[in-house]
C-alpha cells in the first residue's frame, strides 16, 4: 500500500511539505481512482480539469514556501449539494439536472482558499433525503464494502457519494452534509470518519437547503487526525448566515492529545433498543471498554427523550423541506415541465421532478403545517425539540462525551427496507438526538459485523466541544484499530 | 355627524378596519443589499437571494428594523423586544421562494393609537400591531398576449404592514386616517407615502350592521386600494353593496375583492373556500429579533416632532385656529413652509396667506408644496410688508400675483411699481378734506345717520391713490373728519 490514493490527508501534506510527490501528481492518481471507479457510481459530476489546475496552483504555492494549509493539494469530493461556481449542481435531483450556480458556497470556497483540490461533485440522496442512497435521480450508489453473497450493499446516506469516494480511496476526503445522520451513518457503514461540528460552525450558505435548522456540513475522512485537519478549512463565522455563529475556532487537529484521563463518558441507557443485533451491542460494551483502559469513567445516564427523537425528527425536518423546496417551481431556473395552465405547470414542474422520496417529505410537512394540525404536529414537536436539547444540557452536567452506536445496523443490500420508509428511517435513530439538539458528534470505524462489514462508533459533546470529540474519537481509533479494507480496493489493486 | 347607510329596515353602520402597507424608506431590501430605488429597468434590482437561488440565505437589514420601531413609536405604540420571522407558505410566479418572510404570531410592534381630526371633533383609532414582512415580485400581464413577465426588482423590499382595529367608520373616516397615518411616516422618514408608486397600498375591512347591533356582521376584504380617494368610494360602494344584500334577505360571503376604479365597483377575487392554507411557521433562517431597550430608547430620543404636537405648538405658539393648524401641519413640508413664513412676521397673517391664497394657486396647477412658485422665503417677505403696514392686504394680491407669474422679490416689486402704502396721515388728511368740500351732498348723508356711505368715502380714496392708501388709517381719518371721530 504505497499508493498516493492510499495515504491520509495528513501523510499527503507531509509528502507534498518535502518534495516526495507534488499536488499534480497527487491530483492524477485521484483522477485515474475516480475514472476506473465509476461502478460504484460515486460521482454526478467529475471535475478532472478543474482538479489539475488546481493541483497545479498548489504545488507553485508550495514552490514559494506559501502553502495556504494543510489542505493545500488535497484532493476531496464534494457533495452534489454544496454550489460550486460554474459547476453543475444537483443535489441528486432531476429537478436541478441542467443547475450551474454561478456561486460558490461559503465551505467550499473556504476548502478551495485552502488549497483543497475538488476532485468532483459527489453523488446523494435526492435533496439530501434518505439513509442508504437510492433516491438519488443519478443511481444508487455501491458501497466499496462487499461480501462474497455478490449482493451489492448501499453506502448509507444521504451523503453516500463522498463516503464511496474516501471508502474506495477515491478521494482523500469528502466534503458531507449532516441534516439527521446524513454524514454519520454512511461513515458507519462506509466503514471511515464522519464528523457532524455543531450547527452553526460551518456556513450553510450555498448548500442546497433540506431543512434549515438542522442542516450542517462536516468532513468525511479515513482518519480522526483528517477529519480535524479538514473541519479547520471548512468552519468560519459567515455573515451572510444568520444562524453561523462567531465562536472562536480551535486548532482541532492539537486536540487529538491522547489523554482521556478522567473523562466521564456518559452511556445513555435508552440507546439500547429492543431487536438491536447483538453485534452492534457487542461493538458499544468494547467501545466502552476501550475508553475504560485509556483512563476515562463511563457513566451510566439515561435521556428518557430519546424515543421521540425520530417521531419529532420527522415532523420538522420534512416542515422545514415543504417550504425550502418550494422554489423549485419551474419558474426561474432549474427543470420546467410545461402545462396548459400555471397550476398546471407547476404540478407538472414538481411531479416530474421530484422523486418520490422527497414527494413523500413534501406532502408530511405541508400536512404538519397545514391549519389544524399544525399544533398538535409542529408546535408540539418544536416543544420535543426544546426538551430534548434541555435533557442533553442536562446529562452534560454530569459527562463530558458521550458514547453511542451509530446506526443499529450495518450497511443492508441495495433493494433492502424498500417497502417501508419508515424502516429506513430508523437507520437515524442514533443520529437523530445530537442534529435535533444541534451537538457535535462523530462516527469512528470501531469494528466488523459477524459478516464483515464496518460498524462505527458514534461520540457526542458540548456545544462546541469539538476538540473533546476529536480527542476521544482519536482514543477509540487507536483502540479499535480498524485496518480492514473494503473488498473493492483489493479488486482494483 | 355619524354616516350611516338609510335602508328600508332601518339605519345600518358601517365598521371598517385598515391593513396598509408601507414600504420603508432604505436603501437595501429587508433581507439582501439589492437597491430599492423606483423605477429602475426591470430585473436590474435583483440579488441572488432575492431570486431565491438554491443554497441563498436571507440577512436581516438592520436599517429597517429601526425604522419599523421609528414607525411603532410615532404611532404611541408597544415596541416588542422580542419578535419573530415566520414564513408564509404559497406559490406564484412572483414570489420566487415559495414563501414570503413575514412577521405572524410575535410582531416587532404591539398595539397603538392614530388621533384623527374629525369636523365633530378629535377620534383615536386603534392601531391593532405592525409587522414587518417582503414584498413579492411584480406580475407583468400585459406585455405579451399569451405570457406574464417577472420583475423581481421589487422582490424583497421592505414592508411594514399597519394594521388597525375595526374602529373607523365612515369612508371619511376611513380617508382621513390614511392621510393621517401617510403624514405620520412621512414625518418620520420611515416611508415616502408615495401612493401612485405603490409604496403605501391598502386593503379595507369593510361590514355593516344595524345601528345598536353589538357583534360585528362577516366582513369582506378589499385588496391591493391605491389612493386615498379610491379607499373611500370602494368603501362606501362596498357598505351600500352590503346592506342592499342584507336588506334582500341575503347573507355576506366573506370574501377577498377587488376595486375596479374606472366602474367604481368591488367584485370577488376568491371566496374563503378558495382561501390559501398560509402554513405559518417560523422562519428557520432566521434568529428572532432581540432588541434591546437602549435601541428603542435611541430611536425614541431621535424622534421628530410629530403632526400632533406640532399642530398644538401652532395654536398655542403662533395663536393659528385650530382648523388652520391641523391643515398645516397635514404634511411636513407645509408645516415647514409655513414656519419659514411664519418667522418672518405675523404667524397667523402667514397661516391665512398659505392657505387662502398660495393653496388657491398650488390647486389650480396642482402642484405640491414643494414645487410652490413662491418660497417660503418670498412669501414671508410678502407678509412682512403687509405685517409692518408697508402695503394693504390687497395690494399684497397684486404682488403675489406678480410673485406667481413673473416671481421676484416682494419688496422689489412693490418698489418698482410704486405700490409702497401711504401712510403719511398730512396727505391722506388732505385728501379727505378736498373730498368733503368737493361732495357736500355725501358728507350731509353721513351726518344724518347713513354711515354705509363711508365706504364710499374709502373707495374714493383708494381710486384716488391707486390703492395704497392704509384703508384702516383712512377709516378712522374719515371718522374724525366727518365729526364722530
Amino acid at each position: 500500500m504505497n499508493s498516493l490514493t492510499d495515504l491520509t490527508i495528513a501523510r499527503s501534506r507531509d509528502g507534498l511539505d518535502k518534495g516526495d510527490f507534488s499536488a499534480v501528481e497527487l491530483a492524477e492518481a485521484h483522477i485515474a481512482a475516480v475514472e476506473a471507479a465509476r461502478d460504484l457510481n460515486a460521482f454526478i459530476t467529475e471535475t478532472p480539469e478543474l482538479a489539475l489546475e488546481r493541483a497545479k496552483a498548489s504545488d507553485e504555492r508550495r514552490a514559494k514556501g506559501a502553502a495556504a494549509s494543510a489542505m493545500d493539494g488535497i484532493p476531496i469530493a464534494v457533495k452534489d449539494l454544496y454550489c460550486t461556481d460554474g459547476v453543475a449542481t444537483t443535489a441528486g435531483s432531476h429537478i436541478l439536472e441542467d443547475f450551474t450556480p454561478p456561486y460558490e458556497s461559503t465551505v467550499t470556497q473556504n476548502l478551495k482558499e485552502a488549497g483543497a483540490v475538488m476532485l468532483g461533485k459527489t453523488n446523494m440522496d435526492e435533496f439530501a433525503m434518505g439513509s442508504a442512497n437510492i433516491t438519488s435521480y443519478h443511481g444508487n450508489v455501491i458501497n466499496p464494502w462487499k461480501l462474497d453473497d455478490g449482493k451489492d450493499r448501499v453506502p448509507g446516506g444521504s451523503s453516500g457519494g463522498s463516503a464511496a469516494a474516501v471508502a474506495g480511496h477515491l478521494a482523500l476526503g469528502g466534503a458531507g452534509s449532516d441534516t439527521g445522520g446524513s454524514i454519520r451513518q454512511p461513515a458507519s457503514f462506509s466503514g471511515i470518519v464522519g464528523m457532524k461540528p455543531t450547527y452553526g460552525r460551518c456556513s450553510r450558505w450555498g448548500m442546497v437547503a433540506f431543512a434549515s435548522s438542522l442542516d450542517q456540513a462536516g468532513p468525511m475522512t479515513r482518519t480522526v487526525e483528517d477529519a480535524a485537519i479538514m473541519l479547520q478549512s471548512m468552519v468560519s463565522h459567515d455573515k451572510k448566515d444568520s444562524t453561523s455563529v462567531d465562536q472562536s475556532i480551535p486548532d482541532f487537529a492539537a486536540a487529538l492529545t491522547s489523554n482521556i484521563k478522567d473523562l466521564k463518558v456518559g452511556v445513555p441507557k435508552e440507546y439500547r433498543l429492543d431487536g438491536m443485533p447483538g453485534e452492534i451491542e457487542t461493538l458499544w460494551q468494547q467501545g466502552i471498554e476501550w475508553l475504560k483502559a485509556a483512563g476515562a469513567e463511563p457513566v451510566e445516564i439515561s435521556l428518557p427523550y430519546t424515543k421521540y427523537a425520530l417521531p419529532t425528527y420527522y415532523i420538522v425536518a420534512p416542515a422545514e423541506a415543504s417550504s425550502n423546496l418550494a422554489r423549485y417551481d419551474g419558474v426561474r431556473y432549474g427543470l420546467r415541465v410545461e402545462g396548459d395552465s400555471l397550476d398546471e405547470m407547476y404540478e407538472n414542474t414538481r411531479g416530474q421532478g421530484f422523486g418520490a422520496e422527497v414527494r413523500r417529505r413534501i406532502m408530511i410537512g405541508t400536512y404538519v403545517l397545514s391549519a389544524g394540525y399544525y399544533d398538535a404536529y409542529y408546535v408540539k414537536a418544536m416543544k420535543l425539540r426544546t426538551l430534548i436539547l434541555q435533557e442533553f444540557q442536562q446529562a452534560f452536567e454530569g459527562v463530558d462525551v458521550m458514547l453511542t452506536p451509530t446506526a443499529p445496523s450495518p450497511a443492508f443490500a441495495i433493494g433492502e427496507k424498500l417497502d417501508d420508509p419508515v424502516q429506513m428511517y430508523l437507520n437515524d435513530v442514533f443520529t437523530v438526538p445530537a442534529s435535533l439538539a444541534g451537538l457535535p458528534a462523530i462516527s469512528v470505524p470501531g469494528g466488523l459485523s459477524d459478516e464483515g462489514l464496518p460498524l462505527g462508533l458514534h461520540l457526542i459533546t458540548k456545544p462546541f466541544d469539538e476538540e473533546t470529540l476529536f480527542r476521544v474519537g482519536g482514543v477509540l481509533e487507536e483502540a479499535a484499530n480498524f485496518t480492514a479494507q473494503p473488498s473493492y480496493l483489493e479488486g482494483v489493486a | 355627524m355619524t354616516y350611516l347607510i338609510e335602508g328600508e329596515t332601518g339605519d345600518w353602520e358601517v365598521v371598517i378596519g385598515l391593513e396598509v402597507h408601507a414600504q420603508i424608506i432604505s436603501k437595501a431590501k429587508l433581507f439582501s443589499s439589492a437597491a430599492t430605488e423606483f423605477g429602475a429597468e426591470p430585473n436590474s434590482q435583483v440579488s441572488l437571494v432575492d431570486a431565491a437561488m438554491p443554497g441563498m440565505l436571507p440577512v436581516i437589514n438592520e436599517v429597517c428594523i429601526g425604522q419599523a420601531v421609528r414607525t411603532g413609536l410615532g404611532l404611541n405604540a408597544r415596541i416588542n423586544l422580542h419578535s419573530v420571522f415566520e414564513r408564509k407558505n404559497y406559490f406564484y410566479p412572483d414570489l420566487p421562494q415559495g414563501y414570503q418572510i413575514s412577521q405572524f404570531l410575535e410582531p416587532i410592534v404591539g398595539e397603538g393609537v392614530i388621533t384623527l381630526d374629525m369636523p365633530e371633533g378629535p377620534r383615536d383609532i386603534g392601531v391593532e400591531r405592525l409587522h414587518m414582512e417582503q414584498d413579492a415580485g411584480k406580475s407583468l400581464h400585459d406585455q405579451d398576449p399569451k405570457r406574464t413577465f417577472i420583475d423581481l426588482n421589487r422582490s424583497g423590499i421592505a414592508l411594514m404592514e399597519i394594521v388597525s382595529k375595526p374602529d373607523l367608520r365612515s369612508p371619511a373616516e376611513a380617508g382621513t386616517y390614511m392621510r393621517k397615518l401617510r403624514a405620520i411616516v412621512r414625518y418620520l422618514g420611515t416611508c415616502d407615502g408615495n401612493m401612485e408608486q405603490g409604496s403605501l397600498r391598502c386593503d379595507a375591512n369593510v361590514s355593516v350592521r344595524p345601528v345598536g347591533e353589538k357583534e360585528l356582521r362577516t366582513r369582506t376584504e378589499i385588496k391591493n386600494i391605491n389612493s386615498v380617494r379610491f379607499v373611500m368610494a370602494a368603501i362606501e360602494y362596498e357598505a351600500e353593496r352590503q346592506v342592499e344584500i342584507y336588506e334582500d334577505g341575503g347573507n355576506v360571503v366573506q370574501e377577498t375583492r377587488l376595486y375596479d376604479a374606472n366602474k367604481g365597483e368591488t367584485w370577488s377575487m376568491r371566496s374563503k373556500e378558495e382561501a390559501h392554507d398560509y402554513r405559518y411557521f417560523p422562519d428557520p433562517d432566521l434568529l428572532p429579533v432581540d432588541l434591546t431597550q437602549e435601541f428603542v430608547d435611541e430611536i425614541k430620543a431621535s424622534l421628530p416632532e410629530l403632526p400632533d404636537a406640532k399642530k398644538q405648538r401652532f395654536v398655542n405658539d403662533f395663536g393659528v385656529a385650530v382648523d388652520d393648524a391641523a391643515t398645516l401641519v397635514a404634511d411636513k413640508e407645509t408645516a415647514d413652509y409655513f414656519e419659514a413664513v411664519a418667522d418672518s412676521g405675523d404667524a397667523k397673517l402667514a397661516a391665512n396667506w398659505i392657505i387662502q391664497e398660495l393653496f388657491a394657486v398650488l390647486n389650480k396647477d396642482s402642484l405640491g408644496i414643494a414645487e410652490s412658485p413662491v418660497s417660503s422665503d418670498d412669501l414671508g417677505k410678502l407678509v412682512g410688508l403687509i405685517a409692518d403696514n408697508t402695503i394693504s392686504g390687497r395690494i399684497a394680491k397684486d404682488v403675489f400675483e406678480v410673485m406667481v407669474t413673473e416671481g421676484g422679490d416682494p419688496a422689489q416689486i412693490v418698489e418698482n411699481k410704486g405700490l409702497k402704502q401711504i401712510t403719511d396721515t398730512g396727505e391722506i388728511e388732505a385728501m379727505i378734506d378736498a373730498l368733503i368740500n368737493d361732495n357736500p351732498d355725501q358728507t350731509q348723508q353721513y351726518r344724518d345717520g347713513n354711515t354705509k356711505v363711508t365706504g364710499w368715502f374709502v373707495g374714493q380714496i383708494m381710486k384716488a391713490t391707486g390703492g395704497k392708501a392704509n384703508p384702516q388709517m383712512v377709516n378712522e381719518l374719515l371718522k374724525k373728519k366727518l365729526g364722530l371721530g
